[in-house]
């Protein structure tokens, strides 16, 4: 099966353990206000890549990839799903590790029968929780946050392994009083294996000049790494307190 | 009894092979102690360290401030014996021994060629004096190795030269690439040795040869060198005439055997070869009986390196900008794994690389650790903790080259691996197989002087290049190139082993050494994607004639000008390339590209293999220009894959910059096609990263988590 791919990169070293062959699909519904790649937004344009094809690359340069593995990302892999599915089920069957990057945001949790076909052959699930507070979530995304919890909690009922991804943007995501929201609901997910903050950087700047796309942010100074630290922190105590069974929900604030 | 410990200082030393007969390797693996552990028990600089090192720094910064050079010899010709001891502060160091008898005084070594050696000094506003011109310069008594080379060198050979096909060439200074087995004076003291080379000696009987009259009388040179490095140890008040009996003596004593190379020579590297696991045993010893603490064991071991970073040498701009900076590639080898098995990793590889943090980063001694996939986990953390920290070490592939070399071998310089004390190696400099490529196409005239510098054969006259018609030119032209290049090497080690011998250096190596004959390419990756170019895109050709120009000596108002005339023109010679259409490029995992630099390399390799080299010479090939590619590229003209004119060269085996688009782990896999067998001198690939594109901070992210037994903890 093809699938519009828009690029591939060989060296992924911060998209799951290890060394990782990291497909980026073209297409995504969201339109965070600060994406690094907006250039992969619209659907159904750019190249086109068969599994097989993609596979033969990976194989081509696997003795990097003992550690890793290949993720999918983009965009949206989830926008194309059936084809995303094809090539778990021919990566797993190699022994492949298998990790999945997305927002969930396609998640119907209605009819799950396609992503319990793909959740047998993901490794890992790496999920983006772009805002705890849902009225936030749809300013900073124009999307609602619904599915996308319950998609945190259905790979989970899957047994599948998860990391929380959170950018952690100055004046939009910062305020502590989420980041401790968000503690706490992944205090719920039972096969979470890593919190990873990111703090927000403008290196995508460039690509929306070159797009023609105005850059909302484009006065937002990037995350200086003593705040990732301090919400990384937060998040951590929101999560170890509701384990406890306690709340010390801190007043709304900035970092 | 064979192999009966009779030495005092081998008390508590398992017998063997070595005890008999001049055998490191054997020693090793009889006494080491692997270490699996982590680097926690490692030791803080002591308060000694920390002034001497300041010392050191502060001496550094009057260097820069001085312009890059402190001091230099202008009259004294460096030997083993020329300086009295010199220190930095007598009562602290725990390991001493200076090149000259002040630190960062830079000595004077005429040997391999008085011009360079002259200029060194005057290029950094001192004068050679009147007495050292009378005696090597012209009219003197002593010839050098460049007055040798220059006696023998053909028209051809010089042309070659001074158009730059063949670049880098050993044949005005020294050599290097030789390391001494500098482990064998603190094992076997000098005595030993000497008494071990007087029995070689006497294996070349009649009838004597050429080749035997040689050896005798290099041999006798061994041991006048031996003999001398005693005398230069007893000018520091040591006798390094029996071995070690401690390991501060043992450091002290294989130092001294490299600080007597490093007094004799100014090679083009000098390395130190493969000594921490060595030491091991000698500290561990003293460390079980309680002679020594952890603290006393790093004080020694920052000491000597301590002393590696200070070695300087006397060198011209032309030289520093074709090395970038000021080398001396004291190449240090750490780790690897033995054949047996067992890693080589112990505790003292770890205070090696603890001397990044006790003394601060640094690019000398050039730390380089053998890597393999079995090295314990401790030393690969620490190995990437310090380099996060530093940037300062470097790994080579010992699962490569274990097949080759065994587990005793070394790297000098950079890249070039050798069984230490048994292989040695011929230093070959560069042929610009780019250049090669132009030549070809023009049939051996000079794209930038015109001049006829390779055979007269037809060149191309197309007006697209035909890749069929490129190849099989190519070829004939490398063929040609390998040819002169491996003649002009001879003529250079010839000279070289007869006026500026390393007689210490050889001395601390086996009666036969293995001796490979070191040639080296530069430009594979613009020859790689030109190629790429004429077969699947259509590459025109540019020509004009060139004005082929001579420097002639004028006087023009009563004063000697040098001026350039015109003597001739080189008719309708192919200077640019215009590409019409998309080419695979080399760097990019794509097979139909990457073939090409696999076939000029196993081609020019064996062009290379079918001549005659000097002195049963095993010839290699290295890709591994990391900074002269710089210099290179100044000299190539444009280029068919559409580089420009002066673009540096992509380093070593490096894709062009920038024409790798498919990420690091595609553009190493294209080098890593290339066949080690056919580079065994070393491919090197230059690779930049910023941290963060390299994997998580540590400090932001969470990894590692577990919902249940953070519950379990908390409820507990």
């Amino acid at each position: 099966m093809k699938g519009y791919v828009h690029s591939i990169e060989t060296f992924g070293t911060v998209d799951g353990p290890g060394t990782r062959f990291v497909v980026f699909f073209q297409g995504c519904p969201m339109r965070c206000l600060y994406c690094h790649n907006p250039d992969t937004w619209k659907f159904n344009i750019g190249k086109t890549m068969d599994t097989d094809e993609i596979l033969e690359k990976f194989d081509s340069m696997k003795e990097f990839y003992k550690h890793g593995g290949i993720t999918a990302t983009g965009g949206e892999p989830l926008g194309q799903i059936d084809f995303l599915t094809e090539l778990f089920e021919k990566a797993h069957k190699k022994g492949i590790h298998t990790c999945l990057d997305s927002c969930g945001i396609l998640f119907n949790p209605e009819n799950t029968e396609k992503f319990d076909k793909l959740m047998k052959v993901t490794d890992l699930v790496m999920l983006d929780i772009k805002h705890i507070d849902d009225e936030k979530h749809v300013k900073l995304t124009k999307q609602h946050n619904t599915n996308i919890l319950k998609y945190a909690k259905y790979i989970c009922e899957t047994g599948t392994d998860i990391w929380i991804r959170h950018v952690v943007v100055p004046d939009i995501t910062d305020d502590p009083k989420y980041l401790y929201r968000l503690g706490q609901f992944i205090s719920g997910l039972k096969t979470l294996k890593a919190l990873d903050v990111l703090p927000y950087h403008d290196m995508g700047k460039v690509k929306y000049e070159n797009l023609g796309i105005d850059y909302v942010l484009k006065d937002t100074k990037p995350l200086p790494k003593e705040k990732a630290i301090a919400a990384r922190n937060i998040i951590m105590s929101g999560l170890k307190d509701a384990l406890h069974g306690v709340n010390n929900e801190p007043e709304s604030s900035k970092l | 009894m064979l192999n009966k410990i009779t030495e005092k200082a081998w008390d508590g030393f398992v017998a063997g092979h070595w005890v008999d007969h001049i055998d490191v390797r054997d020693f090793i693996q009889k006494n080491y102690t692997p270490y699996d552990g982590d680097a926690s028990f490692l030791a803080d600089e002591t308060e000694a360290t920390k002034k001497l090192w300041a010392q050191v720094l502060d001496l550094m910064k009057q260097e820069r401030e001085a312009g890059g050079v402190l001091d230099m010899d202008t009259d004294v010709v460096s030997s083993l014996t020329s300086h009295k001891a010199g220190y930095l502060n007598k009562d602290l160091e725990k390991i001493v021994g200076l090149q000259t008898d002040k630190p960062f005084k830079r000595a004077l070594m005429p040997y391999g060629g008085l011009n360079m050696a002259a200029k060194a000094c005057s290029d950094n506003g001192y004068e050679v004096s009147d007495r050292i011109k009378g005696i090597f310069g012209e009219g003197g008594y002593r010839k050098t190795h460049n007055q040798g080379v220059f006696d023998v060198y053909t028209p051809e050979m010089r042309a070659c030269r001074s158009n730059k096909i063949l670049t880098g060439l050993p044949d005005a200074y020294g050599r290097g690439r030789i390391i001494g087995d500098y482990r064998r004076v603190a094992l076997y003291g000098v005595d030993r040795l000497i008494e071990d080379k007087k029995a070689q000696k006497d294996f070349y009987d009649r009838p004597m040869t050429a080749e035997k009259i040689r050896d005798r009388e290099e041999i006798s040179d061994q041991i006048r060198a031996l003999q001398d490095l005693k005398k230069m140890a007893l000018l520091y008040g040591i006798d390094i005439s029996k071995p070690a009996t401690t390991a501060q003596e043992a450091v002290q004593a294989l130092y001294f055997g490299y600080l007597g190379a490093v007094k004799d020579q100014n090679g083009a590297a000098m390395s130190l070869g493969r000594t921490s696991t060595f030491l091991d045993i000698y500290f561990t010893r003293d460390l079980e009986a309680g002679r020594i603490t952890e603290t006393d064991a790093q004080e020694i071991i920052d000491h000597f390196i301590m002393k590696l970073r200070m070695v300087r040498f006397a060198r011209t701009p032309e030289y520093n900008a074709l090395f970038s900076g000021d080398p001396q590639w004291v190449t240090e080898s750490l780790g690897g794994v033995g054949v047996d098995g067992r890693h080589m990793v112990t505790k003292t590889s770890f205070r090696y690389l603890h001397t990044l943090e006790t003394l601060g980063s640094s690019p000398e001694p050039n730390l380089t650790v053998l890597w393999s996939t079995r090295l314990p986990q401790g030393f690969k953390e620490y190995c990437a903790k310090i380099s996060v920290d530093t940037s300062s070490i470097q790994y080579e592939n010992d699962d490569l080259m274990r097949h080759t070399h065994g587990d005793d071998y070394g790297i000098a310089c950079c890249v070039s691996s050798m069984k230490i004390g048994k292989e040695m190696q011929f230093f070959g400099a560069r042929a610009n197989l780019a250049k090669c490529l132009l030549y070809a196409i023009n049939g051996g005239v000079d794209e930038k002087t015109g001049i006829q510098v390779g055979p007269k054969f037809r060149p191309i006259t197309s007006e697209y290049l035909d890749f069929d018609e490129v190849i099989e030119k190519y070829e004939d032209m490398m063929k040609w190139l390998a040819g002169l290049y491996v003649d002009t090497l001879n003529c250079i080690h010839y000279m070289h082993d007869k006026y500026c011998y390393e007689a210490l250096q050889m001395a601390l190596h086996d009666r036969e050494v293995t001796r490979w004959f070191a040639t080296g390419i530069a430009g594979l990756s613009v020859v790689a994607d030109s190629l790429s170019a004429i077969k699947y895109a259509k590459v025109k050709v540019i020509r004009k004639d060139i004005e082929i120009t001579k420097r002639v000596r004028n006087v023009v108002d009563g004063e000697l000008v040098v001026q350039k005339k015109v003597v001739g023109v080189a008719k309708n010679v192919a200077v640019d390339y215009e590409i019409e259409g998309e080419f695979p490029k080399y760097g990019n995992n794509d097979d139909r590209v990457d073939e090409f630099a696999v076939h000029v390399l196993e081609k020019f390799m064996h062009y290379i293999r079918q001549n005659h080299c000097y002195r049963g010479g095993i010839p290699t090939t290295s890709i591994l220009t990391i900074t002269s590619n710089v210099e290179y590229g100044k000299n190539t003209g444009n280029t068919p894959d559409g580089r420009k004119a002066g673009v540096p060269l992509a380093p070593g085996a490096n894709p062009m910059h920038g024409r790798d688009s498919s990420g690091a782990t595609a553009s190493l896999s294209s080098v890593s096609k290339l066949p080690w067998s056919d580079a065994q001198d070393g491919i090197s690939n230059t690779f930049t990263i910023v941290p963060g594109a390299l994997g998580k901070d540590d400090q932001v992210f969470a990894g590692d988590l577990d919902i249940p037994s953070i519950a379990d903890s908390l409820n507990k």
